[in-house]
């Protein structure tokens, strides 16, 4: 039975934790409506981007001379993994989901003979995978986008995977992230990126364009060699936004479940607190009236 | 196929929808050449150079925006514009865009990875291309 003062100690540093809990959920719910709102505010980018692949890729497929980019190295060796998860904890099981679903698909790749290499982005990610794959980690970035997530940032994540592309240090790229679907909903998500999968083309542009074809300037080709390193990064860019809001919905709801959870426990303290001292009260009359009997 | 007599002209940056209205005329600087589009325009894609995207309501020049390269989609009613970079021409500032030329000169020389080198080397080109607008559309 713990005394009275331990009661009241821990009852206080309970107290204290709510608080901070309490506040850890604002501040994500705060965070969350920017990622929100920076998620919504990339689509159309993308969307546009989309748009013009489709168009691109429906005449392309059938050209001999793809860009490697599209065709891809005509191997399926080696397989990078970029894992892509947050740098900081407190969210419940977010990171925890993706590594986990990245593990799956290391694991897959290896059981079927390929060479993986693992490329992660967020702090979270390389701990987790450092300690069981640490011969396939290649290279780990954390620190991405600790303020706001720029596209640069992400670009520069692309041009370092294109450099390894070009330098044949893998054949096919997947990334795994946490894909948002609502504040208390993520997916975790398998794309691939390296060859680049064409969007189905057909009703792609949604336009009636009369039965006309695009002309193209300079060149198909040339369209396509700067379109698909651009597209790479904004798939990237619309990933890591995606994951940023995940991650706050995440923390929102472990911080809600954290501060309810204290709530409950304070309550239950309170109640042992209350009898303890009940009981202490009557041991304390018990005695003076038993003492008092006695004389 | 109904003529349309304006052009739904948008200019899109990865971080977010920078123009999106229906305009008589916009003229774009393809990798090519400049390029005029008015409604009903063939479809075309094309790059599109670092320069400077001239919109028009009626015959005047109603918006003047810097462009860092990118691409452009162009239907018969519409003209898509994917830029990595844009901004009005009168907001770019020629003292600061002459001082991150001379910064990116100056970090081309002292880079030390050719990761480096390379950045350094885009930021100058991009300062370049914003001083060459400049000066040929001089602010008045």
């Amino acid at each position: 039975m713990p005394s009275l003062k331990d009661l009241r100690n821990r009852i206080a540093s309970v107290r204290a934790t709510r608080k901070i809990t309490a506040a850890m959920k604002m501040v994500a719910g705060a965070k969350l409506r920017r990622a929100q709102d920076q998620a919504e505010a990339a689509r159309p980018y993308a969307e546009r981007m989309e748009r013009m692949l489709a168009s691109l890729g429906a005449s392309q497929q059938t050209l001999a001379g793809a860009p490697r980019l599209l065709a891809g190295t005509g191997a399926d060796k080696v397989h990078l993994v970029v894992v892509l998860t947050a740098d900081r904890g407190l969210c419940g099981a977010f990171n925890s989901n993706i590594v986990r679903q990245a593990r799956r698909l290391i694991q897959d790749l290896v059981n079927q003979g390929k060479t993986v290499k693992i490329f992660t982005v967020g702090r979270r990610a390389r701990d987790q995978l450092r300690r069981t794959h640490r011969d396939r980690l290649i290279e780990s970035l954390e620190n991405v986008g600790r303020r706001q997530l720029a596209f640069s940032d992400a670009d520069g994540i692309g041009r370092r995977l294109l450099a390894m592309f070009e330098a044949g240090e893998f054949d096919v790229a997947t990334m795994v992230y946490a894909r948002f679907r609502s504040a208390i909903s993520n997916v975790v998500t398998t794309q691939q990126l390296i060859p680049v999968p064409l969007p189905a083309a057909g009703a792609a542009t949604g336009d009636d364009l009369g039965g006309a074809v695009y002309e193209y300037e300079p060149s198909e080709e040339a369209i396509l060699l700067e379109l698909l390193p651009r597209n790479i990064s904004v798939q990237l860019y619309r990933a890591l936004l995606e994951n940023a809001a995940s991650e706050q919905g995440a923390r929102m709801v472990a911080m809600d479940n954290a501060t309810r959870n204290a709530g409950d426990m304070i309550n239950r303290l309170t109640l042992t607190y209350n009898r303890a001292r009940q009981a202490m009260i009557t041991k304390e009359l018990i005695e003076i009236i038993s003492g008092a009997e006695a004389i | 196929m109904a003529r349309p007599d304006k052009v739904a002209f948008e200019l899109v940056s990865p971080e977010r929808l920078l123009v999106s209205e229906a305009v008589d005329m916009v003229v774009v600087p393809g990798t090519d050449g400049d390029f005029g589009v008015l409604p009903g325009h063939s479809p075309l894609l094309s790059t599109v150079r670092p320069g400077v995207i001239d919109v028009y309501q009626g015959r005047e020049v109603r918006q003047r925006i810097f462009v860092a390269g990118g691409f452009a989609e162009v239907t018969p009613g519409r003209c898509t514009v994917l830029a990595e970079e844009a901004m009005p021409l009168s907001e770019i500032d020629r003292g600061a865009v002459e001082t991150s030329l001379r910064d990116a000169q100056s970090d081309f020389q002292d880079a030390k990875s050719d990761g480096e080198r390379a950045h350094a080397e885009r930021r100058a080109g991009l300062a370049q291309a914003k001083l060459d607008a400049l000066k040929r559309n001089p602010v008045h």
